[in-house]
């Protein structure tokens, strides 16, 4: 029998000796690694404290700014909600649409492109995956036409419509490839008992592939949320102003007074690091959403 | 049991058969495809008014003269290539695609070369490496115009915090954003910065699915530290380099968030590229006509290193 309090007794001191030495190694090892990670983690968000660090402080000019906002002055963010707040609201509402649409339009294709027999499946496919490389202008430049005929110019609808041709695509990669490992059996079974088709997909399918909808809801969230192309192409009248588009007026204008600018630059990163937070692990699988495998 | 025999399980059980066995099944077939065909509709309808229409739309319109006088008029006159001509021909074309190649090949580098190294250094497992690498995501989920404000805070000439921390080591202040000669480095840094947490992301995902045995082989026979990476890493890992590449290559040729906030294209158009001219000729001076033939050559560009990829990956599954 061997266990593995049985293991050092097995060897001479001189290895025992070696041994505890390998651990020590290994155990600093790790903390000298530990420490380089924290300094490699502090440069790479140092902008990111810094539009923090500056939003608390009220004068604005970085040149009389201290390094720490020991005095916390909320006067920027009075001025970025006055100025701002409004446009945020603006963008909620139009990123949680596009999740809708995105999530309605693209989850029953992907569980079809996952599911069925297609003939034309691989060509579907190709189109997806092209769709993602066409670029943001070329969709502005053409929809500004059709909205200007529409009448979607300036208009929230029509900036979810715009926002979810970015999402919908990768909703389809990243949902599908989740789906084909759903057992057809399970959805049949649900057909013997009589559910149609739409009835298993919905009770079935959507509560297993939680995930995946979860994933692309968060994506599409953040896709729609951070758009800047869209909001500035497809509007022209400033009646309709998300918050990406506000932060740029306000860039556009000589900056004299940095705080309100990056008070807003935080408030509009809120749902960044919420997502950071609570679904940190979707995260890895979305990257993925631009690339089949 | 296969697919098939379940659902003709299914369709006998039904308790509705109406018409004649054969009938009954035909329209049950028939049915059947349509509700497969209902599931791909909408998706399928939105891909052509959202992507099929903007490419041909935008073809069209690079051989017309489309300017916001179509929009009161309706008329728009076929005026062949004029248009790619027009756009050709100017000096400043040369110099959008070497700013565009510029600023693509050093964003991509500087990501890609940051991004694997800071991929294999979290690959080794210690204290806070889960968390530590999570918030290394940050800059990436951020909107890219809230990057941009952050940098341009940090980069401003006079009261940026770089030119003072440079000062008082004793170096002079640099016009970072409003200098011809140095903005485009300036931008390049800080696409870097925005593109280093997806290529962490994917390489990192990439090195945990290369199975431990393929190390513990290669260390028998004296495959260490830098043999190992290249004869036992890299070899394994490309076919996620080369997704992480071209979707680099295929988001940055694009980029228009980070330079119309950090430079609008400025100072003296030495960080304009294709992209940014095209916005630029159809939403500020509305030659929609011109706009849409240097985005038509940005798709192309696009298109071309997708065909690369997809040739290199099918040769990759045909191995």
């Amino acid at each position: 029998m061997t266990t593995v309090a049985e293991v050092p007794d097995n060897r001479t001191a001189d290895e025992q000796r070696r041994h505890q030495r390998h651990l020590m190694i290994r155990h600093t090892k790790d903390w000298i690694r530990m420490g380089l990670g924290i300094i490699f983690l502090v440069g790479m968000l140092f902008p990111v404290y810094w539009m923090l660090n500056i939003s608390l402080q009220g004068s604005g000019t970085t040149l009389t700014s201290s390094v720490f906002p020991l005095h916390p002055n909320w006067d920027g963010y009075r001025t970025a909600i006055a100025d701002q707040g409004g446009h945020l609201i603006t963008s909620l509402i139009i990123a949680v649409g596009t999740v809708v649409v995105t999530l309605i339009i693209a989850a029953p294709c992907a569980y079809a492109l996952a599911q069925f027999r297609f003939r034309w499946i691989n060509w579907a496919l190709l189109a997806i995956l092209i769709s993602q490389m066409i670029p943001g202008i070329v969709i502005a430049n053409a929809l500004y036409a059709l909205y200007e005929r529409l009448n979607l110019l300036d208009s929230i609808p029509g900036l979810i419509i715009a926002n979810a041709a970015n999402a919908i695509p990768f909703g389809i990669l990243i949902m599908r490839s989740f789906m084909l490992g759903v057992p057809p059996s399970i959805v049949e079974a649900a057909r013997v008992d009589g559910a149609g088709r739409f009835r298993a997909f919905l009770s079935i399918v959507v509560p297993i592939s939680r995930n995946s909808l979860i994933t692309v809801g968060l994506f599409s969230f953040l896709f729609a949320w951070s758009d800047f192309v869209f909001a500035l192409t497809l509007t022209t009248k400033g009646t309709i102003v998300p918050v990406t588009l506000g932060i740029y007026t306000y860039l556009g204008a000589h900056v004299a007074n940095w705080s309100p600018v990056m008070a807003t630059a935080v408030l509009a990163s809120i749902p960044a690091i919420i997502l950071l937070i609570i679904a940190q692990r979707y995260i890895a699988a979305g990257a993925f959403g631009g690339a089949v495998k | 049991m296969s697919q098939a025999q379940l659902a003709a399980t299914g369709r006998e059980a039904s308790p509705s058969a109406p018409t004649g066995p054969t009938g009954s099944r035909r329209r049950r077939h028939w049915r059947e495809e349509t509700a497969k065909v209902l599931f791909v509709v909408p998706a399928a309808f939105a891909i052509v008014v959202l992507f099929g229409y903007p490419v041909v739309k935008n073809l069209t319109m690079s051989f017309q003269e489309y300017t916001i006088r179509t929009f009161f008029t309706g008329e728009a006159p076929w005026v062949g290539i004029t248009n790619y001509v027009t756009v050709i021909s100017e000096d400043l074309f040369t110099k959008t695609v070497i700013n565009t190649a510029l600023f693509t090949v050093g964003s991509i580098v500087g990501q890609f070369i940051i991004g694997m190294l800071l991929a294999l250094f979290f690959h080794r497992h210690f204290p806070l490496h889960g968390v530590l690498r999570a918030l290394f995501l940050l800059p990436w989920l951020i909107p890219l115009i809230v990057g941009s404000a952050a940098w341009r805070a940090i980069l401003d000439q006079d009261s940026g915090i770089l030119n003072v921390a440079l000062e008082t080591l004793g170096f002079d202040p640099v016009p970072w954003l409003t200098s011809p000669d140095v903005a485009l480095i300036a931008i390049i840094l800080v696409n870097i910065w925005l593109g280093i947490p997806f290529n962490l992301t994917l390489l990192y995902s990439g090195l945990q699915d290369i199975p431990d045995e393929l190390y513990e082989a290669g260390a028998l026979d004296g495959a260490t530290g830098w043999r190992a990476f290249w004869n036992i890493t890299w070899p394994n890992l490309r076919a996620v380099v080369s997704v992480v590449l071209m979707l680099g290559v295929v988001y940055t040729l694009k980029v228009l968030d980070i330079i119309l906030g950090l430079t609008h294209g400025g100072p003296a158009n030495a960080t304009q590229t294709i992209a940014t001219q095209s916005y630029q000729r159809s939403f500020v001076e509305f030659k929609f006509g011109e706009g849409a033939a240097l985005s038509n050559i940005l798709i192309v560009i696009s298109l071309a290193f997708a065909v690369v990829y997809l040739r290199v990956t099918r040769r990759q599954v045909d191995e």
